[in-house]
């Protein structure tokens, strides 16, 4: 049974340019993209080069993962100790997308 | 799974560190990295008490969290310096002028005194009415040159000792990496160094050597800080981009391929196996800023000699400095000269 599930996403330190400008934005996914595992972080990436992305994919990811040097929070931890792309996504989480690529 | 802070044992962690690959709490991190900076800074003996010193602050992430970090450390320890905030102002519409405006904002939330010189002033041409008249190929080469000596000549005006920039060791590994493929030889030992002392005796120096760009981006949103992140508008800065890129990529297979593993820990760690032990302090040796450091020239190898500009003083190894030789391309309407191999 697929339900849907709320997750805040957060864009910053330049990506946004690449969502027109949003930095902020609800969506709505369901709580298994790919049946019958839940959602995961990787699918959730792909989702949003899917449905958000406005222009050149290549500065958000690279492979089925972000792009290097593009920082990601979950629930405000570093996604590196949360299990990256395996991470399964649960309602109301919060991603944060940073990138580090941006101005010094 | 909670995971627990690798140093107090106590809280949740929040941030897996490239350079050692500790999870920390958020407190902890901000320990760390705090106290990192300022062993950086003692150790390599940067300051002296009383000296008065300017931050290069452009409003981006980097400068930004080097000036919070230099005022709390400045009160924390008692360095006891004078600290100023330095800004250029390239005249760039629509980028520099709304990062400048981050500046004023941090010059009110810090509250340190700020001085912005311009391009206009130093140089009678804004970036603006550089690109005009060169168009987006070499404008790059303006806009560094110019940033390099105006930094200097602003440092002047507020007469101050030393001027702190918020290079980072991602940078510095981008640079080392740069040099190496442009086999300029003179600057490879130059870009690692902590401080070097430019025109006159203003020492100029990088706190952030040490300091990974993911660890100062975490740091500038935990601690919500208040930085400009727009790419310049002229600036797709390719060579240096495609540099970055492939670090960025190195950095995801090794962690800690831009600085390397401390070399102190790699010492200390005791292993009776010595060929595991040869092979960690090989390791150590070859990540990217460490490699730049260990590069020696044979002896015999002419290199440029430092002079001074006849027009205007500042230093060179031409008898034109290279922003000299710039503006007068620009003046004369040749913006060519100046620019590529001609030159040197």
């Amino acid at each position: 049974m697929s339900s849907l599930i709320k997750v805040n996403l957060t864009f910053s330190g330049g990506v946004e340019l690449l969502f027109n400008n949003i930095k902020q934005k609800i969506i709505e996914i369901p709580s298994t993209i790919n049946p019958p595992k839940p959602t995961t972080m990787k699918d959730l990436i792909l989702w949003i080069k899917d449905n958000l992305l406005q222009e050149r994919s290549e500065l958000f990811v690279s492979g089925n993962t972000v792009r290097p040097g593009i920082l990601v929070l979950i629930n405000d931890t570093d996604w590196e100790l949360e299990g990256e792309l395996e991470y399964e996504i649960k309602d109301n989480d919060e991603i944060v997308f940073i990138s580090t690529l941006h101005g010094g | 799974m909670v995971r627990l802070c690798v140093i107090c044992n106590k809280e949740r962690a929040i941030v897996k560190r490239p350079k050692t690959g500790q999870q920390v709490c958020r407190e902890c991190f901000y320990y760390v990295f705090e106290t990192e900076i300022h062993n950086t800074i003692t150790d390599n003996k940067l300051f002296k008490k009383g000296d008065k010193v300017a931050i290069a602050a452009s409003g981006g992430k980097d400068s930004t969290v080097l000036a919070y970090v230099m005022k709390l450390l400045n009160q924390r320890y008692q360095y006891d310096l004078d600290l100023f905030l330095l800004s250029i102002d390239e005249g760039i519409t629509g980028y520099r002028d709304d990062s400048l405006e981050t500046v004023k904002r941090n010059q009110q939330q810090y509250e340190l005194p700020l001085k912005i010189v311009s391009y206009s002033e130093l140089y009678g041409w804004s970036m603006d009415q550089i690109v005009k008249e060169v168009g987006l190929k070499n404008n790059c080469t303006f806009c560094g040159v110019f940033r390099r000596q105006a930094l200097d000549r602003g440092a002047v005006i507020l007469d101050v000792d030393h001027i702190v920039t918020g290079h980072n060791a991602d940078d510095i590994a981008e640079t080392v990496l740069m040099n190496i493929l442009r086999g300029d030889i003179a600057r490879l030992p130059r870009c690692t160094e902590i401080c070097t002392t430019g025109d006159g005796s203003i020492r100029r120096s990088k706190p952030f050597k040490y300091t990974y760009e993911k660890e100062i981006v975490m740091y500038a949103y935990f601690k919500k800080l208040d930085y400009f992140s727009t790419e310049c508008i002229y600036s797709p800065n390719a060579y240096r981009g495609h540099v970055r890129t492939f670090i960025k990529d190195l950095e995801s297979i090794r962690p800690s391929a831009i600085i390397g593993n401390d070399i102190y820990n790699v010492l200390k760690k005791k292993t009776k196996n010595y060929l595991v032990y040869l092979f960690n302090v090989f390791c150590y040796y070859k990540d990217i800023i460490h490699s730049g450091e260990a590069f020696e020239i044979k002896e015999g190898v002419k290199l440029p000699v430092q002079g001074i500009c006849k027009r205007c003083g500042y230093m060179s190894s031409n008898e034109l400095c290279k922003a000299c030789m710039l503006l007068e391309g620009l003046n004369r309407g040749l913006p060519k000269l100046g620019i590529g191999k001609n030159f040197k």
